[in-house]
């Protein structure tokens, strides 16, 4: 009985130690002082309170408008980030195999990466019209030469001798770079996924914002735009309150258990 | 380019082992020169080494830094071209990198830190000998039971010691049974109580497999206790400038034999302090 009991106390701190005590403390103290803050302004048409915004939140989730609009958005940005990602591969690829892939490779992103997306919009209107293919346009564009610059970055910081090893065991080409670059330029490739991931979600939000798809389909940032224009701040704050709360879930779930299972199980970064 | 061999003469000093003047060479070093563009011009890192190496010897390229051993090594590997002469193993110039040819390096950082010490060693040999993961897995754990790491099988490289990497390393080289085994260093980054340890280990393993290997070091006493052959280099540019011998009684440590040759050498090669030893 006593073993029992001394030894499930521990088990029980251990899982509490787990949790992430400082990030809640952290969004707790972000959120008393939002709260706050609106309060003391006391001004729901410029800055609702927090009660506020997670009833219109609620609301709008419960009309089932908000679980619309963000499919939309996230079908749209998945869409464009994994067309992004295949294009960076498939030019980091050759950039790792040839001194001709390279040299464009830089050049390219050293062109385009400092070129907003959005800026590109009035292009893709032109060429795509108004629509789900422009969207996707220019959030290729926005996660295509961050993450090229990463993964190439990346393979660069690959310890001669490991390549070496690789080589030594007879591969070469693809096989060289699939099996010894990308694993061992994963801590790189990772933070340029996230960033990717980031970047997509401005461009996105940014050019809904501009345009909707159509009033019909639109997405996050069309409800975000009508609600403005209806001085519904509350509603406006709740979508900006979900991009939060999906880039915070999409970090913590999909990119932090990614680290565990990779670069830190290998001991490429501390977690 | 006239190279001075200096042969033992005195009579407390062992002769040559017979077996390696017998037996049909195996790799052939002909007037190699290697170079590389640096920043301030063209350096000569070898300059016209010719060698020969039979099945079974473990030939040691003993010298101090820049004298070209491990540029040698990396050429007889694969990883780069020399400027002028052949490399032939077997008769078959070298043109890549492949697995008959392992090697084991001195940095820790030759593991590949996302699998397993037995996933590193099965992956070599799934690769290298295109093996299936099933065949490959029980010679991976023969190996890293024979290195003594048994117990770090699943363990990945971060977690283990140098000199374990080095074992994992050394199993991954000999899983593959390559022709020609190529030691760059292998123990130069280790503590010296571990790299004595490890000299002796290896030794074995060369003894046991008979394997055929070729050893760069910097250490006089790593080169006598490892190798049945010494040849030794001097820097600016890399030369041959001797070649000894070493017959199994020398090769045990404490021994008068060993001092001596071990001192033969340091006097007859590294006593000009213009070549140095580090």
């Amino acid at each position: 009985m006593t073993e029992i009991a001394v030894s499930s106390q521990p088990a029980l701190l251990t899982h509490l130690a787990r949790w992430p005590w400082h990030r809640i403390t952290i969004l707790a103290g972000l959120a008393l002082l939002w709260e706050g803050y609106a309060r003391w302004l006391d001004n729901a048409l410029l800055l609702p309170t927090l009660g506020a915004t997670v009833a219109a939140l609620w609301s709008a989730i419960l009309s089932g408008e908000l679980p619309d609009r963000t499919l939309t958005t996230l079908m749209v940005l998945l869409s464009g980030y994994v067309i992004g990602i295949l294009i960076a591969a498939l030019l980091t690829g050759l950039a790792a195999l040839s001194r001709w892939g390279s040299e464009a490779l830089s050049l390219l992103t050293s062109m385009f990466n400092p070129l907003p997306a959005i800026a590109l919009l009035p292009v893709a209107l032109l060429w795509f019209g108004i629509g789900r293919p422009s969207l996707i346009f220019v959030i290729v564009h926005s996660v295509l030469w961050p993450v090229a610059l990463a993964c190439h970055a990346g393979f660069r910081t690959v310890p001669p001798t490991l390549r070496m090893a690789g080589r030594n065991m007879g591969l070469s080409g693809g096989r060289f770079v699939l099996q010894i670059l990308v694993p061992a330029a994963f801590p790189q490739i990772l933070s340029g996924l996230r960033l990717g991931w980031a970047f997509a979600w401005r461009t996105l939000i940014a050019a809904e914002l501009v345009f909707g798809v159509s009033a019909r389909s639109g997405g996050l940032g069309w409800f975000i735009y009508t609600n403005r224009a209806q001085l519904e701040t509350p509603s406006v704050f709740a979508g900006l309150l979900t991009v939060i709360l999906i880039g915070l879930v999409v970090e913590g779930l999909l990119f932090r258990s990614l680290a565990k299972v990779t670069v830190h199980r290998w001991g490429q970064e501390q977690a | 380019m006239a190279r001075t061999a200096i042969r033992p003469v005195d009579g407390a000093l062992p002769t040559p082992s017979p077996e390696s003047q017998t037996a049909t060479p195996l790799l052939a070093i002909e007037d190699v020169t290697i170079g590389y563009q640096t920043g301030n011009g063209y350096l000569t890192a070898v300059d016209t080494v010719s060698f020969t190496l039979s099945a079974g010897e473990r030939l040691v390229l003993l010298g101090p830094s820049g004298c070209g051993k491990s540029t040698l090594l990396r050429a007889i590997g694969g990883f780069l071209k020399p400027a002028s002469g052949r490399i032939l193993l077997n008769g078959q110039a070298i043109s890549r990198p492949g697995p008959d040819r392992m090697t084991v390096f001195q940095e820790f950082d030759q593991l590949l830190p996302w699998r397993t010490v037995l996933g590193n060693v099965r992956f070599a040999l799934e690769r290298g000998k295109g093996l299936s993961r099933q065949d490959a897995e029980p010679i991976a754990r023969d190996w890293i039971n024979r290195v003594g790491l048994e117990r770090f099988a699943d363990a990945f490289p971060h977690t283990l010691s140098g000199g374990m990497k080095q074992r994992v390393a050394i199993a991954r080289a000999f899983a593959l049974q390559p022709t020609l085994l190529l030691m760059d260093e292998p123990f130069a980054a280790l503590d010296a109580l571990t790299r004595r340890r490890m000299q002796d280990e290896l030794l074995a393993l060369c003894e046991e497999t008979g394997h055929t290997a070729l050893f760069v070091t910097h250490g006089i006493d790593e080169a006598v206790r490892v190798g049945t052959r010494i040849l030794a280099f001097t820097p600016h540019p890399g030369r041959l400038a001797a070649s000894f011998e070493v017959p199994a009684a020398a090769r045990v440590r404490g021994t008068p034999a060993f001092a001596a040759l071990e001192d033969y050498i340091q006097r007859t090669v590294f006593a000009n302090p213009e070549v140095g030893n580090d």
